[in-house]
């Protein structure tokens, strides 16, 4: 394929397009929360904050225009989840989708979870395109008819009709949360799947929705006593019994699901040690790991925390073998950042389809891209400003003090609320999706 | 939310300091900022969570950073003075400027004397138990050691010119002031309890969303409720009116 495992230097990122709309003011209910491509690359699924999901579908390529690689276009768009309201604790639950997860295609349908704080969902998205006609009790419009009136039987049959795309909660998990769920993982197994909140991950199988096992419980007896809480987890690619967790102190365990029922116990721990120069009131905050992902080979774990990103080799558990600095600029500025609580924000980090290739967001809406192998990287905007189409993304650079250069852009400059939190990578090809607040943004490879 | 081209409250950063000194009143201590920092900590724990259960993983880091200050403070003395210093009630009305805070430890001792840092141990534990009932209660009334160390400032290492007061927290600390925090304990003797958050506040004001349902704040004292839904926007009058009740209750 194309592109696929190239160099970074011999890539050249070009805008595709952009969804959503270009409004002054932003509907908090269409911010994204979530990106998901599914194995194949042939879907993008996004999840917002008003409970919505909506999967684009990759047109095929067309002969005609070789130069123009099939485009993301709307497939699907069905309401999630709703908001509750918990009438015990008088809390509202969001409807915003923290995660989608997609099943491994089986059938003709189409599978995916989605999870808010507290319920996950399965939804079957499926095509119809055949409708059946000549029913003998009803008439086309779906009135009764008049029994008495029926003189003639006629069998049904099926008729070709407008594609239609619908999509139909097939389970629904519930009650099984006390905290914010901020993970859902697939097992390799693809009979269970784990969700994690703060303090507990379950397991559960995809047939049976009114139980899920207990497998991790971090919450302390005395909950004055809580310090740590869970962060993100995910399941082995390929090792149905393994996962790993990480945590707000910046660690990760791997658990293996064999040893016992309740995994409490970690069979790996991934700890760095603190550099005491560098330490500071903001050293934990920092340190706390905002997302945590499996390499495709399943060797390597990367982990997210406020200013880098991590890879550890699995075998290795007191440090990681890559750090990537993703935004070191911030370090002194950390104060203003907790101030205005932008010490908090969760970064995802995605994998390329080879695993050379690491991507995570920034602020700006900048995203930084490494590459492992040559070390190199580069910072690109999501903007609308580089929306033409095929036009080449020109790497960003930020300045640190002293003079700045022309195209360079000062600390001070940055815009603190245009967040690149959420972005995916297409499974084989070099693919890109970049969610910037309400907009999603497609980037590919320079085609030759 | 953080918008583009508002001024930065905090300052932060090495910048060239000649032209403000003429404006600089005072310099902000270590101890000062630290002190800033643990009240800052504090009104992000306290201040009330509209409608949406609170963050749990960002209260726990916050209270670890309080804890942290607070072990400190304990170490280098600090603690015991601030506790024998209080004289009442204060006002809240500034937050001094941080920026030595964002500093690593090794810039700060190349620079400037001050406490080292600790570990954190275990063994602290038990005494900060004890002794943060008592001394959070003072937590808010910082106008005594403030009063204090505006002497101790002209004897500061004068490189410490640089720094700007912020006044970003203002009208929330003014009708705060009459709040006493609870100790750390009680902030999580309850999983259910409703945390205050800043942030969520100052969002919903500037942004409009679904904070201030009103028939939900009624919720907090009677045990009734009724399901409010996005039709009920917030608007700043409902704000004060929201704070007015928290402020008494």
């Amino acid at each position: 394929l194309a592109g696929f495992g190239n160099l970074m230097q011999d890539v050249l990122w070009c805008f595709s397009q952009v969804k959503g709309t270009v409004d002054i003011g932003v509907t908090e209910a269409d911010i994204i929360s979530t990106v998901e491509f599914n194995h194949t690359g042939e879907l993008l699924a996004t999840g917002d904050k008003g409970g919505r999901v909506v999967i684009f579908q990759r047109e095929q390529e067309s002969k005609n225009q070789p130069h123009r690689r099939g485009e993301y276009n709307v497939y699907s768009t069905f309401q999630s989840h709703e908001p509750e309201f918990d009438y015990l604790k008088s809390l509202e639950i969001e409807e915003k989708i923290n995660k989608i997860r997609w099943l491994p295609q089986q059938n003709a349908a189409y599978f995916l979870l989605s999870t808010n704080d507290k319920t996950v969902k399965l939804w079957k998205v499926s095509e119809r395109d055949k409708r059946p006609e000549g029913y003998n009790l009803k008439d086309e419009d779906g009135r009764l008819r008049d029994p008495s009136m029926i003189t003639v039987l006629r069998v049904p049959v099926l008729r070709p009709m407008d594609l239609m795309v619908e999509a139909t909660p097939r389970r629904v998990f519930a009650n099984a949360h006390t905290y914010h769920i901020n993970s859902i993982s697939v097992n390799s197994d693809y009979e269970t799947y784990m969700s994690a909140d703060d303090l507990r991950i379950n397991l559960w199988n995809f047939e049976i929705t009114n139980q899920s096992f207990n497998i991790v419980d971090i919450k302390p007896a005395n909950m004055e006593e809580l310090t740590e809480v869970i962060t993100a987890a995910e399941f082995h690619p390929h090792h149905c019994n393994t996962f790993v967790y990480s945590s707000s102190k910046g660690t990760i365990r791997l658990c293996d699901m064999r040893t016992s029922a309740l995994c409490d116990r970690h069979a790996k721990f991934f700890e760095e040690p603190e550099d005491p120069s560098n330490r500071s009131f903001f050293s934990e905050i920092i340190s706390s790991i905002s997302d945590v992902k499996f390499s495709h080979s399943g060797r390597y774990i990367m982990t997210r925390d406020y200013l880098t990103v991590k890879v550890w080799d699995l075998n290795m558990e007191n440090r990681p073998i890559e750090t990537y600095q993703v935004h070191d600029y911030l370090r002194s500025k950390l104060c203003s950042l907790y101030e205005n609580d932008c010490i908090f924000d969760k970064f995802e980090c995605v994998w390329n389809g080879s695993d050379s290739v690491i991507m995570t967001g920034s602020y700006n809406n900048f995203f930084r891209m490494f590459d492992r192998n040559t070390k190199r990287d580069v910072t690109l905007e999501a903007s609308r400003e580089n929306s033409k189409p095929r036009a080449i993304l020109k790497p960003r650079k930020v300045c640190v003090g002293g003079k700045r250069r022309k195209d360079e852009i000062s600390v001070d400059s940055l815009d603190f609320s245009k967040k690149i939190l959420h972005t995916a990578w297409h499974p084989s090809e070099n693919i890109i999706a970049v969610a910037a607040t309400n907009n999603l943004y497609i980037f590919q490879d320079k085609v030759n | 939310m953080f918008v583009r081209g508002l001024k930065r409250k905090c300052f932060d950063g090495e910048e060239d300091i000649e032209g403000t000194l003429a404006g600089i009143k005072a310099i902000p201590s270590y101890n000062l900022q630290r002190q800033s920092l643990l009240d800052m900590s504090l009104v992000k724990l306290q201040l009330c969570h509209m409608l949406v259960e609170p963050n749990l993983c960002r209260s726990v880091l916050i209270a670890n950073t309080v804890r942290q200050i607070q072990e400190e403070m304990t170490q280098d003395g600090t603690w015991q003075m601030i506790n024998t210093q209080s004289t009442g009630q204060a006002s809240l009305d500034r937050l001094v400027s941080t920026d030595i805070l964002c500093r690593s430890s090794r810039e700060q001792a190349e620079g400037k004397h001050v406490p080292g840092y600790s570990t954190f141990n275990k063994d602290f534990e038990g005494d900060q138990e004890r002794e943060s009932s008592e001394t959070m209660s003072t937590a808010s009334s910082v106008q005594g050691p403030r009063n204090l160390q505006s002497n101790v400032w002209e004897m500061e290492n004068p490189q410490e010119n640089k720094g700007t007061f912020q006044k970003s927290l203002d009208q929330i600390f003014e009708t705060l002031e009459n709040k006493s925090p609870n100790s750390v304990e009680d902030l999580f003797s309850e999983v259910d309890n409703s945390y205050y958050d800043l942030d969520t506040m100052l969002t919903g004001m500037m942004s409009n969303t679904k904070m201030g349902h009103c028939d939900g704040l009624e919720t907090f004292s009677s045990t009734t409720t009724t399901p409010s839904n996005s039709n009920c926007k917030s608007d700043l009058n409902e704000l004060d009116h929201i704070v007015e009740i928290l402020v008494e209750s």
